[in-house]
């Protein structure tokens, strides 16, 4: 008797891993561009060998739609290891062999890669932490940061890495913008932003809620679009089932 | 051991200028040695208040930049021989400070005087920052409304960020100095109250000027009014606060609105309709 017995298949494992990606931004003119990218490439050689690079195209991708087949080619001819594109829909590439590349990729910023080149006032650098050991992305954030003291008018704290604890009131004007969760023991008058890094896992709390906007992940909220009843209250912010929800702790 | 204090709020018209001279002139008063140094370049103001216009000769702008010499810049004031001025120019702008000459400048002035008051510019540009660096003490002269003490917030802020002593590591004390408070509008609720401006920017009260003509008064007569009018409230406040930053230890006096007593009677007769 003849069975049609298979042999087991194995069993495939799929393991995580994350990968820093280099994110390269051509910019119009995109001749001036290439030209200034192979003098870089000259100065340092193998910097992006071996490295999954995103080409971000939403500078050029309105005014150059029909040079970016032209540009990605160019940029593999140059040994980039294209893993994908942002800033151009997908119908911009069809047909072309760059079609098949991921234009929805997910990623976070990686920050210290940041800090030469983000706009920062001199005492939004004061009142950064001094930066961190670079860490393994991932979602472990077992950072924080407490501040203590209020937080004034003008001041800017950026703290992508984790939780960040305010002893003393956000200043109107301020703003504190954290990669987990914000606890504010004083009265937030400023701005308040939770949970960039955990997509939405964070939270806001404060003693007295009086601010001029709040948010979590990428939900935002004014003043205005909160009742008189929650104003001055204690109050928690968090992000549910895609809004934002915000409800009086007393 | 000398002492820099910079007056400064942010927000122009507050009345640092005026506080400034006034506290400078009690501090004079008190027998202490003080110079009061005027950092608006380009609108200079503080030697009409003091009455020293006529008397300037070499400027803030010629000492920084070496072309003068601080005894030749110094105005001693005609009242108090323990006062004395350094005026800004009024013909050249901010960008004539620097901040290797400014600090040679207060080195200079430590030398000669327990006090040295620095009269900052409004704004948060290059010469407030200047203003501020080299300070041991900041007197915060804020406004009982809503832009002033948010202005007045700001300084703060950079008060703990660019100057020397914070970046050093060291604490610079800052104290609240609430100037044009008009009792009688606080208590009817149109204006903020002392508490209320407390609450927001956290720092020590160094006292509470009520809004009043004898200040304009003085300044117009170009003397500053503790010196113009001892016994008038707000000459007693800025008397009080002088003795504050000496480190006596006094209760502050919150102005209180004054009425009459038909008005007190009528005040109560309408309550109780």
């Amino acid at each position: 008797m003849l069975t049609t017995e298979t042999l087991p298949l194995p069993r495939l494992r799929v393991r995580g891993r994350s990968f820093m990606a280099l994110v390269v931004a051509p910019e119009l003119p995109l001749a001036g561009w290439m030209a200034a990218l192979d003098a870089q490439m000259r100065d340092v050689p193998g910097f992006f060998s071996n490295r999954p690079v995103v080409a971000d195209l939403s500078a050029v991708a309105a005014e150059a739609r029909d040079d970016l087949a032209m540009l990605l080619e160019g940029l593999e001819m140059r040994n980039f290891r294209l893993v994908g594109v942002e800033g151009a829909g997908e119908a911009l590439l069809a047909g072309t062999r760059w079609g098949r590349l991921a234009t929805e990729l997910h990623g976070r910023e990686i920050f210290d890669a940041m800090y030469g080149d983000r706009p920062q006032t001199p005492e939004s650098q004061a009142s950064r932490p001094k930066s961190p050991e670079p860490e393994p992305p991932g979602p472990a954030l077992a950072n924080s940061l407490l501040i203590d003291g209020p937080v004034r008018s003008g001041q800017s704290i950026v703290f992508p890495e984790g939780d960040v604890t305010v002893i003393g009131a956000v200043a109107s004007g301020a703003e504190v913008i954290a990669g987990g969760s914000l606890h504010v023991y004083g009265a937030l008058r400023g701005r308040a932003i939770a949970g960039v890094n955990t997509s939405g896992e964070g939270r806001i709390f404060c003693r007295r809620l009086e601010a001029e906007m709040v948010g979590v992940d990428r939900l935002y909220r004014t003043a205005d679009h909160w009742g008189a009843d929650l104003h001055g209250r204690p109050v928690q912010v968090r992000c549910d089932r895609g809004t934002l929800r915000l409800t009086a702790l007393d | 051991m000398s002492k820099v204090v910079v007056v400064t709020s942010g927000k122009g018209g507050v009345g640092k200028t005026t506080s400034s001279a006034s506290i400078g002139a009690a501090l004079a008063k008190a027998g202490q040695n003080v110079v009061v140094v005027d950092f608006d370049v380009g609108l200079r103001n503080l030697d009409l208040v003091m009455g020293a216009e006529r008397r300037v000769v070499f400027d803030l702008v010629n000492v920084v930049q070496g072309d003068a010499k601080l005894p030749q810049a110094l105005i001693r004031d005609k009242r108090l021989e323990t006062l004395h001025l350094l005026p800004a120019s009024q013909t050249r702008d901010k960008d004539a400070l620097t901040e290797e000459g400014v600090e040679r400048v207060i080195e200079g002035l430590r030398e000669r005087f327990d006090w040295i008051v620095c009269d900052s510019p409004a704004g948060i540009e290059k010469g407030a920052t200047l203003a501020m660096r080299f300070a041991d003490v900041a007197v915060v002269v804020t406004n009982p409304e809503v832009s002033s003490v948010r202005d007045s917030d700001r300084i703060i802020g950079m008060l703990d960020s660019k100057t020397r002593r914070a970046e050093q590591g060291e604490k610079i004390e800052k104290q609240l100095l609430l100037t044009r408070y008009d009792p009688a509008r606080a208590a009817r609720g149109e204006m903020m109250k002392v508490d209320d401006v407390l609450e927001i920017l956290a720092i020590p009260l160094l006292g509470v000027v009520a809004e009043s003509p004898d200040v304009l008064t003085a300044s117009n007569l170009g003397c500053p009014v503790t010196l113009h009018d001892p016994a008038s409230p707000a000459a007693k406040a800025y008397t009080d606060a002088a003795r504050r930053l000496m480190g006596e230890a006094l209760a502050v006096r919150v102005p209180t609105e004054k009425r009459g007593f038909m008005e007190r009677l009528f005040g109560r007769k309408a309550a109780a309709a």
